[in-house]
């Protein structure tokens, strides 16, 4: 018996997208189709003007107890194959051999009917997700445990906060035990306990219970903590089949909104303030580790390369590098000026280098800030020669290296520190810390 | 090719092949029977949810065959004075409507079951025949609580039932799968045509009276019998007042085209269901 749990060849899907022109047909012309269809058994599927390829001749095996990641932007074909696989939707043409009992989570709460208890449902939702009646008994009570939703399991599921009612289609879900798990975004949803709580359990399905799972997500981080390999679709084709890092470092650097790493980023068109007799006109940021496309990440370095162009000769006392979270609040500002260095700039373009040497960020997306203005002629009006707010976003990847339970989600805070674990002392009775154990620390 | 989505058991482990179509007969029907305990539940959840926040609940089943029941007495039983066989008309007219009203149900609800449940259908597999299926038998429940008014009603007319009433059972379950046979055409057709959807209920409305509901199937002329019959439901109706009401033996030329045209419905229904479920996910 091969030890393969899913094999796909050459899939296609196909959708029209003129749905309306359809709808005008004849509805005999249609009827007449329809047979005509039947009896030639749909040899070949007939090719229309107003069609799309939502999938296009995509190739990939995945072997028993992968945990596989796919990645793409919206519209990349990522849910179309997910349905295909849980046999949802029947491919255009290839086809996919599929080894084993698939559970598919393409959402949470599939069936829920609101009128039913959180007991009801349970049953309900399980037998929908393709769970025996004895296997959900089996579960419930750790499903009502996980849900945290003991008192209410006897009311309406309508009467629910949209909280409970998320946290029970979850616990319903994580319960399901199939050989082959697909799961479509469901982590995007409910608070930030939560979402850690699913996460939990998503890596104790695939890592502990030894499943094959197949996720989609546009959480890189999660995608980077939960997946061994991964596959980046694009435009229906498959483009990358590989390492999770290089595959994560793609999809990002593909994104266009997002500034690439190592390119030239062309800021002057970005909203200036200052006098602009010296101004930033382009930017380039790298980390300097190949490996992950010189993306920057957790605890790595982070160089910047900024092209200044300045009307005459002048010194600068303060430029500065910032970065600031989504929110807008300021974490970092890398400012010349705590390095009591001036910077001599000539008439034109000047090349300067700024280098942070530990990145303390966690895994997310930062804004970077651009400042320029020289303090010690603070009695010129225009010492305040540039500064832009928003320059570019970039994204703060998780190096898969690092150690850990990789269960420290970014919900954990925006900056992260170097820190490690002491001592673990043990008190037979009272709960204090050992009054010595400013001594045992010492020790280490 | 025609061996599409079948599941072959290769030691413990199932090999699903997902491939473009499927056969033209293809039913699937291990994947139904692997799937039997989501038909019970679907069926459950419709008759729970049934007369949620209601205040009668089920009572709801005995008042409307009631109600009609005395309209049709005073309308068509008083007024217009429509034969009945020599019985009252009240009961005669009731025993009709038992297994009208479970059609009609059935396939109103079963008709608009697959639009209904299209969240379930573009996020989960199942067998999408357990949709319809479902819908066409959940109805049956209230079909058991009307049932209860008839044997009250037949005491009080005194009609004492015969060995003919152990067929109603047989009758019932070509009313389910007449009641199939059209929802699985009528849900099929309504995930691309919505327009399907709000014809039922003036289709069921005809159908009434192309069925002998309020009248004797002896009052439709003789020459015209064998076409009439090819209503399904004229069979069972007549088969439900064979069986109850101690009449002589039915008409069987009816019967026989009644369940011929259900199987041609039923056969159909299947393989017109079977190529068009493929496409529900991306139409519906």
């Amino acid at each position: 018996m091969s030890d393969l749990a899913i094999q796909v060849e050459q899939l296609s899907k196909q959708y029209a997208i003129g749905m309306g022109k359809y709808r005008h047909d004849r509805l005999c012309d249609q009827f007449t189709r329809g047979l005509r269809a039947m009896v030639r058994r749909k040899g070949r599927p007939h090719l229309s003007r107003d069609t799309i390829w939502a999938l296009k001749d995509v190739s990939f095996e995945v072997k028993k107890g992968e945990v596989v990641g796919i990645i793409g932007r919206n519209g990349a074909g990522k849910s179309t194959l997910l349905k295909i696989l849980s046999r949802i939707t029947r491919p255009t043409s290839g086809y996919a051999k599929i080894h084993g009992r698939v559970g598919s989570l393409l959402e949470v709460g599939t069936g829920f009917h609101s009128e039913l208890t959180g007991r009801e449902n349970i049953y309900l939702n399980g037998a929908i997700l393709g769970m025996k009646n004895a296997e959900i008994k089996r579960n419930f009570d750790e499903i009502v445990a996980f849900a945290e939703v003991e008192k209410f399991i006897d009311t309406p599921v309508k009467r629910y906060s949209s909280g409970m009612y998320l946290r029970l289609a979850f616990a319903v879900a994580a319960h399901l035990e199939p050989e082959i798990l697909i799961v479509d975004e469901v982590l995007a949803v409910g608070d930030v306990q939560f979402q850690k709580k699913c996460l939990g359990k998503m890596r104790d399905v695939s890592k502990n219970q030894g499943r094959t799972v197949l996720f989609v997500s546009h959480n890189m981080d999660a995608i980077q903590r939960l997946c061994s390999r991964c596959l980046m679709l694009e435009d229906g084709r498959l483009i990358a089949n590989g390492s999770t890092s290089g595959a994560v470092a793609r999809y990002l650097s593909s994104d266009c909104s997002r500034a690439r790493p190592n390119e030239w980023i062309d800021v002057s068109r970005s909203n200036h303030t200052g006098t602009g007799q010296a101004r930033f006109v382009a930017v380039q940021y790298r980390s300097a580790n190949e490996t992950v496309a010189f993306q920057p990440y957790s605890y790595g370095p982070l160089e910047f390369l900024l092209d200044i162009v300045s009307d005459s000769p002048r010194s600068i006392g303060s430029m500065a590098v910032t970065l600031f979270s989504l929110s807008g609040t300021k974490l970092v500002n890398a400012d010349t000026i705590a390095l009591g260095r001036v910077i001599g700039l000539q008439k034109g373009h000047n090349k300067v280098a700024v280098r942070i040497e530990q990145l303390y960020l966690n895994p997310g997306v930062y804004v970077v800030g651009l400042w320029l203005a020289n303090p010690i002629d603070a009695n010129f009006a225009g010492a305040e020669f540039d500064y832009v707010e928003s320059a570019f976003e970039i994204e703060v990847v998780h190096l898969a290296a690092s150690k850990g339970f990789g269960l420290n989600s970014k919900s954990d805070g925006v900056v992260t520190c170097h820190f490690e674990l002491l001592d673990v002392t043990c008190e037979a009775v009272g709960t204090g810390i050992a009054p010595d154990w400013q001594e045992k620390v010492s020790l280490q | 090719m025609a061996n599409v989505m079948s599941s072959v058991d290769a030691g413990n482990a199932s090999v699903v092949i997902v491939q473009p179509s499927k056969g033209l007969l293809d039913l699937e029907l291990n994947a139904i029977w692997h799937y039997r305990e989501l038909l019970y539940f679907l069926i459950w959840r419709d008759i729970k949810v049934r007369y949620k926040q209601t205040v009668i609940g089920a009572g709801w089943a005995i008042c409307q065959p009631l109600m009609t029941m005395m309209i049709f007495t005073i309308v068509f039983g008083n007024f217009a004075k429509i034969p009945s066989d020599g019985l009252p008309y009240p009961i005669f007219v009731y025993t009709a409507l038992l297994p009208w009203n479970y059609f009609a149900q059935a396939i109103s609800r079963s008709g608009v079951s697959l639009v209904g449940n299209a969240n379930l259908i573009s996020k989960v597999y199942f067998p999408r025949l357990l949709v319809p299926l479902s819908a066409a038998t959940a109805p049956l429940m209230d079909f058991v609580v009307a049932f209860i008014a008839l044997l009250a009603m037949m005491a009080w007319f005194d009609i004492v039932p015969t060995w003919h009433a152990l067929t109603i059972p047989l009758f019932l379950f070509v009313a389910l799968v007449a009641a199939l046979a059209v929802g699985l055409w009528l849900s099929a057709l309504n995930v691309k045509y919505r327009d399907v959807g709000y014809s039922i209920p003036f289709l069921i409305q005809l159908w009434m009276y192309a069925s002998p509901v309020a009248y004797p199937v002896s009052l439709v002329p003789a020459k015209w019998r064998l076409l009439y019959g090819l209503n399904p439901m004229a069979g069972v109706i007549e088969g439900f007042r064979w069986a109850l009401l101690r009449q002589e033996s039915p008409d069987i030329g009816i019967m026989l085209i009644s369940a011929a045209m259900i199987m041609t419905l039923l056969l159909s229904g299947i393989v017109y269901f079977g190529q068009t479920e493929q496409t529900f996910a991306d139409v519906v």
